[in-house]
């Protein structure tokens, strides 16, 4: 469904993507997943045809985003980062504009939108200015979805929004997935990755892996273990020391413990407990775990680093 | 078609869900023409005037007594030193000061010529010229009236003279609120025109509204009728609200046809929203589109006729005068309401400015774009 290959966009002096090649198939909830300044953004804005790439071409649906703009504005739905309605228009009216330019009406299109638009209905007399984080984003999406469109990017539609949102969120993407719509979303958020089909992770303008979220955290080779420690400044020595031991190749704090990276057959549970115990530190824990997609985000990132 | 329909549906809710609005709408145009109309005034009154009699002579009160009588001047009679007089324009009491020297009636009668002397304040040039062509007039036909007195020439038989009686076309009573009226409804509408279309605009940039929009179908020039089109309906109506307080306030005589005034006026409307546009469309603030916006409309205003007559600009300046859109206006509609031209009558006029329009036009959509 949508089809890019060798992207490339530079502003001025910083390249944003240096030849990204990704492939969606129809009807999948496909991620991007990669820090603040990656090039998300700029990937997403050259896709909905706000933007012109510098080389490397995309398409949807066999549309050429550059060629055939047109159309492809009609067939995307397109949800910016910033929240991007009239504030001092309603609910109601933001949703009616939006269906009309698109030559549409609300009822038309209704059936996509219900389940969204019948949680922020209550307040369909609002201005849109004056909704909270999480209903903003409802109505953003309603928006998007109002036309029928058969593509739908949203760019970091969970950003400041709160937990409970959040999960509501990606159980409508789900549903609309079921519909038949090709999503492509963004997100800074890690865990969100595996409610996807398949990810991208992307970092400085370059993909550094394409695959479902399963298959990327099995294809981490390392042995990995989790420290827990009992306080934050006992965290902070333990990253220190571990840094020091040999055949550890990589230490990062993750919230509240500590994930470190081994090639060696010698490093285990046991011995790296007992070396932190050895250096004065008591009640540590050390356990063998499951990689997440955020100990191979950083995993690639060292590689990408080397 | 229905595109725009939609567009201008939206953005007159907003215009009007805008707590600023109703005022600019209605308050703006009451004020400008109750005070600028009134208080833009070149008529001279009451030029604060000091006659220094040192002669006390009867041709000398006599005059004085001339200066008196006009309301022109409001005269104060006074014996001073001629420091003190050079003291009085000083401080600013007198704004001019007349001296008669003592002998002044003996000179004249023995010698036939004698000599008064005018001091004007002159920081106000053309006050100041205006005061002195009043006064000048004033004694020479004192002067007229004293020659045919000593000459003893019998009052039914004058002494030969060419008598001017002027007849003021157009203007009769020389009003000069007719003058000005027309000009402050130009601003008026220029106001609404070349700010609050841009403005609203660039604001769709600031808010990030314009992202949502651009992927969107909507053609460009969709959009940028539908930011034109309720500014320019709400510019008319403001029109017509200045025109109906001018004709109840003061009279404004309306001679030409009221049709002609809307043509012209929406030809106008058209050029000055497309120039705001177009500066809009290459700001990213409203920061910057106010102070480009206000830069011009500065100029165009200075430079209009409004307040001084372009005749009297040097020629450089004339010919800069052709791309003054306000030049344009306040020459219009001078014509028509005060002339009764017609649209025939300034033809030269209205292809000028539907050419000058649609240049605009097209430099705005074009460099409005959609994608960044």
């Amino acid at each position: 469904m949508i089809k890019v290959s060798n992207l490339e966009k530079s502003y001025g002096e910083v390249k944003a993507l240096k030849g990204i090649s990704l492939e969606v198939e129809k009807g999948e909830l496909f991620g991007l997943i990669g820090p603040d300044g990656a090039g998300k953004t700029t990937l997403m804005r050259i896709l909905v045809t706000l933007l012109l790439p510098d080389s490397g071409s995309a398409t949807m649906d066999g549309l050429n985003v550059v060629d055939d703009f047109r159309k492809i504005r009609k067939m995307v739905g397109y949800m910016p980062g910033r929240f991007s309605l009239y504030p001092d228009l309603t609910v109601e009216e933001n949703l009616q504009f939006f269906a009309t330019v698109f030559g549409g009406t609300i009822a038309a299109n209704y059936h996509l939108i219900k389940d969204i638009y019948i949680q922020i209905e209550p307040f369909k007399n609002r201005p849109a200015g004056k909704l909270s984080g999480g209903m903003k984003q409802k109505l953003a999406l309603s928006c998007a979805l109002i036309h029928a469109p058969k593509v739908l990017i949203l760019d970091e539609p969970t950003t400041g929004v709160d937990a409970v949102s959040r999960k509501e969120f990606w159980e409508m993407l789900n549903k609309l997935r079921h519909q038949g719509i090709t999503i492509l979303v963004s997100t800074p958020y890690m865990d969100e990755a595996n409610l996807c089909d398949r990810v991208a992770l992307i970092q400085n303008g370059t993909i550094l892996s394409i695959d479902s979220p399963k298959n990327i955290t099995k294809s981490f080779a390392k042995k990995l273990f989790g420290v827990k420690v009992e306080t934050t400044a006992q965290r902070f020595e333990c990253v220190g020391l571990l840094k020091e031991l040999d055949g550890i190749d990589s230490v990062f704090s993750f919230g509240e413990s500590i994930h470190i990276t081994s090639n060696q057959k010698d490093i285990n549970e046991v011995n790296v407990k007992e070396y932190l115990n050895n250096k004065g530190h008591q009640g540590i824990l050390v356990e063998k775990i499951e990689a997440s997609i955020e100990d191979v985000f950083m995993e690639l990132m060292q590689n990408e680093a080397n | 078609m229905r595109t725009i329909l939609y567009l201008l549906q939206k953005e007159f809710i907003q215009v009007f869900r805008n707590k600023a609005m109703l005022p600019i709408i209605f308050i703006m145009p009451l004020v400008q023409m109750l005070v600028l109309v009134f208080a833009a005034t070149m008529e001279l009154k009451k030029v604060d005037i000091t006659v220094v009699d040192l002669d006390l002579s009867e041709t000398s009160t006599r005059l004085t007594s001339k200066f008196e009588a006009s309301s022109f001047f409001h005269l104060t009679r006074a014996q001073l030193s001629p420091a003190e007089t050079d003291q009085l324009l000083m401080k600013g009491t007198a704004d001019v000061v007349v001296t008669f020297p003592s002998g002044f009636e003996q000179d004249l009668k023995r010698n036939d010529q004698a000599s008064i002397q005018i001091l004007v304040d002159a920081i106000n040039g053309s006050a100041a010229e205006l005061s002195n062509a009043y006064l000048q007039t004033v004694i020479g036909s004192y002067n007229m009236k004293i020659r045919a007195e000593m000459m003893g020439v019998p009052k039914f038989t004058p002494p030969q003279q060419v008598s001017v009686i002027p007849s003021y076309w157009y203007n009769p009573e020389l009003n000069f609120k007719f003058y000005m009226a027309p000009g402050v409804l130009v601003i008026l509408v220029t106001i609404i025109g070349l700010f609050l279309s841009s403005l609203n605009l660039v604001r769709e940039k600031e808010m990030g509204t314009i992202e949502q929009l651009n992927v969107t179908p909507i053609k460009k020039y969709h959009f940028i009728i539908g930011k034109m089109m309720p500014f320019l309906i709400i510019a008319l109506l403001d029109l017509t609200f200045g025109l109906l307080v001018a004709k109840l306030v003061f009279g404004l005589p309306f001679r030409g046809n009221i049709l002609t005034l809307y043509v012209f006026t929406s030809l106008y409307l058209f050029l000055v929203m497309s120039l705001g546009l177009f500066v809009s469309a290459i700001s990213d603030t409203q920061q910057q589109v106010l102070f480009v916006s206000f830069f011009f409309m500065i100029v165009f205003i200075i430079m209009s006729g409004l307040f001084t007559p372009v005749e009297s600009m040097p020629l450089w300046a004339q010919n800069l005068d052709m791309i003054n859109p306000v030049y344009y206006l306040i020459r219009i509609i001078r014509n028509v309401v005060l002339k009764g031209s017609g649209l025939f009558d300034m033809t030269r006029e209205l292809l000028y400015l539907s050419l000058y329009g649609l240049t605009m036009f097209s430099l705005a959509v074009w460099r409005y774009r959609k994608t960044v």
